[in-house]
């Protein structure tokens, strides 16, 4: 069954505006259903409270509906338990908790973390940070010219044993293309080197399944999935949570607390010092139920047909080309391209004017951009709201500010 | 006003000043990282005031044309004056209303003639915040 567009975008506030923009800006950050901003709104109106506190029913209720939106994480990625669920800040602060207490205890100076070229800063600046703090060394998967990571590479850098962590991302926020992870998984485990899976851009385009993937750890945020800001997720293996020292301190994550010492929360507890993201934690639960409305299938066709179209019209511009793949079979979400002669800020600038979203720059993915020679790009992405139409508006103010900046 | 006015993208198609120098007196670059825009400026200093002035660059036609246009501007300027230029001065020559998303593109020129000047005197570079708040 195709996806219904009409029906779909009727439940976004923004989408039901009288002139709402061409949002085509979703892999920085997905538009709220109602359902989610309503969620989150009755917490604040209702129910605000904390959790794991007071002994009143309210109390409890806040403690529930957070402890839901665990669970429910836990289902949309298929972990065994929801003690393996961690929410944090974002996909940023969850690879950052990885590094900053898994690596600091198992990573000593000469270790090596392997990341693949497509990675956001996000999955780079937490390993330069351990590189400065205790000399590890960073080793790269390269590409070819077509966005397809290059497994030989991946086969050198874990030959002599030095690599204890692959951590790759399972969908480019610029290429769009999908490095094969339960390869890369396998070979890691193969070589007794653990793997982190980031999922901010996957997650709402894939449907996710840790175990099927066998992954140690996998990071992603909420907002890409239409949920609110500042909560995101992250999932790790029972066991390395156990063993992994906390992260913050302050309350919530001790059991007990002396004027000499401390023993720490078991996880996720642990890791989730202070009052934390509650109404977001209801937000997502609300965005994970929203998604889950509409069949995978669904939305991955309708997504392809998107790009497919995205891809044609870009095409029959001259001058501009396309990063990557250029196909919609071999990629996801998102197509990336420049324009001979047309800065992305400038492009983006004046579609923006005409009320079309895109985003302009590196995306947060400089190396890569270094390694495709360019200094910025610009990333159209689609999401299960947008329509053909909206890509031949487009298409169309893509040729108009050419016409205007190259006169 | 249409930010790109006819003027900015004269200057980003044909700009002033743009090429090598041989013997600057100073030269300094600045870039924007959040979008790859970047500026050299050579700077050629006789007698307290600015000689030449020579630039390269690349980016985005605000940043490329605001270059374009201070440059032509800086020739024969004392550099006590060129070091006191406010944003305002980078503004009113670019005519077209400048928006928060697009301050940096438009002052990056202005960034680095500031920086430049400050390397002559062998102080420390100053930050965005003062460059656009000053
Ligand atoms: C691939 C990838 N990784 C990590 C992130 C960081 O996510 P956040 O900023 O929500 O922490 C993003 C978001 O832009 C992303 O696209």
């Amino acid at each position: 069954m195709p996806l219904d567009t009409t029906a779909i975008r009727r439940q976004f506030p923004i989408f039901r505006e009288e002139h709402p923009p061409i949002y085509l800006d979703s892999a920085a950050m997905g538009q709220k259903p109602a359902n989610v901003i309503d969620a989150m709104d009755t917490y604040y109106q209702l129910a605000a409270s904390n959790v794991h506190r007071g002994m009143y029913a309210l109390a409890d209720e806040a403690t529930n509906h957070y402890e839901a939106g665990r669970e429910a994480a836990r289902a949309f990625i298929a972990a065994r338990h929801r003690d393996e669920i961690v929410f944090t800040k974002g996909a940023t602060e969850s690879i950052n908790l990885v590094a900053k207490t898994w690596g600091k205890v198992n990573l000593r100076k000469g270790d090596a973390v392997v990341l693949s070229i497509l990675e956001h800063h996000s999955n780079i600046v937490p390993w330069l940070q351990l590189k400065e703090d205790i000399g590890i060394s960073l080793r790269w998967i390269d590409m070819e010219d077509d966005g397809s990571l290059r497994m030989g590479d991946l086969d050198v850098a874990l030959q002599d044993g030095k690599v204890k962590l692959v951590s790759v991302t399972g969908l480019s926020n610029v290429l769009g293309t999908l490095p094969s992870l339960s390869q890369i998984i396998e070979r890691a485990r193969q070589a007794n080197a653990l793997t982190l899976v980031d999922a901010s851009q996957l997650i709402a385009h894939r449907p996710i399944d840790v175990i099927k993937l066998d992954c140690d750890f996998l990071a992603f945020s909420g907002h890409k999935l239409f949920g609110p800001t500042g909560i995101g997720v992250l999932y790790a293996r029972s066991p390395l949570l156990s063993k992994m020292p906390p992260f913050l301190g302050g309350g919530g994550m001790v059991q007990r607390v002396t004027r000499e010492e401390f023993r720490p929360a078991d996880p996720p507890a642990k890791f989730e010092a202070g009052t934390p993201p509650i109404a977001e934690a209801i937000g997502l639960k609300a965005a994970i139920e929203w998604f889950t409305q509409h069949p995978w299938k669904g939305i991955e066709a309708h997504e392809h047909a998107l790009l497919a179209h995205a891809i044609e019209k870009l095409k029959q511009i001259s001058g501009l080309n396309i990063l990557g793949p250029a196909s919609a079979d071999k990629i996801a979400g998102c197509v990336s391209f420049t324009i001979e002669g047309v800065h992305p800020h400038d492009l983006t600038d004046i579609l923006g004017q005409a009320g079309i979203c895109l985003r302009a720059g590196h995306h947060c993915a400089q190396p890569l951009h270094e390694r495709l020679g360019i200094g910025a790009s610009t990333r159209l992405s689609v999401s299960l709201y947008n329509t053909p139409e909206e890509i031949d508006r487009c298409a169309e103010e893509i040729r108009c500010a050419i016409a205007k900046l190259k006169k | 006003m249409d930010l790109y006015a006819e003027s900015i993208l004269d200057h980003a198609h044909h700009p002033f000043c743009k090429g090598p120098m041989k013997h600057p007196t100073v030269s300094h670059e600045e870039s924007n990282a959040s979008c790859g825009d970047s500026l050299e400026l050579r700077l050629l200093i006789k007698g307290k005031r600015m000689h030449d002035i020579r630039w390269e660059g690349e980016g985005c036609a605000v940043s490329q044309a605001a270059m374009s246009m201070l440059a032509g501007h800086l020739k024969g300027m004392t550099v006590e004056k060129a070091a006191h230029l406010p944003p305002r001065f980078v503004f009113d020559l670019l005519k077209v209303p400048i928006g928060p998303r697009r301050t940096k593109c438009a002052l990056l020129c202005l960034h680095a003639l500031k920086n430049a000047l400050r390397k002559l005197d062998g102080e420390p570079a100053q930050s965005w915040t003062e460059t656009i708040g000053n």
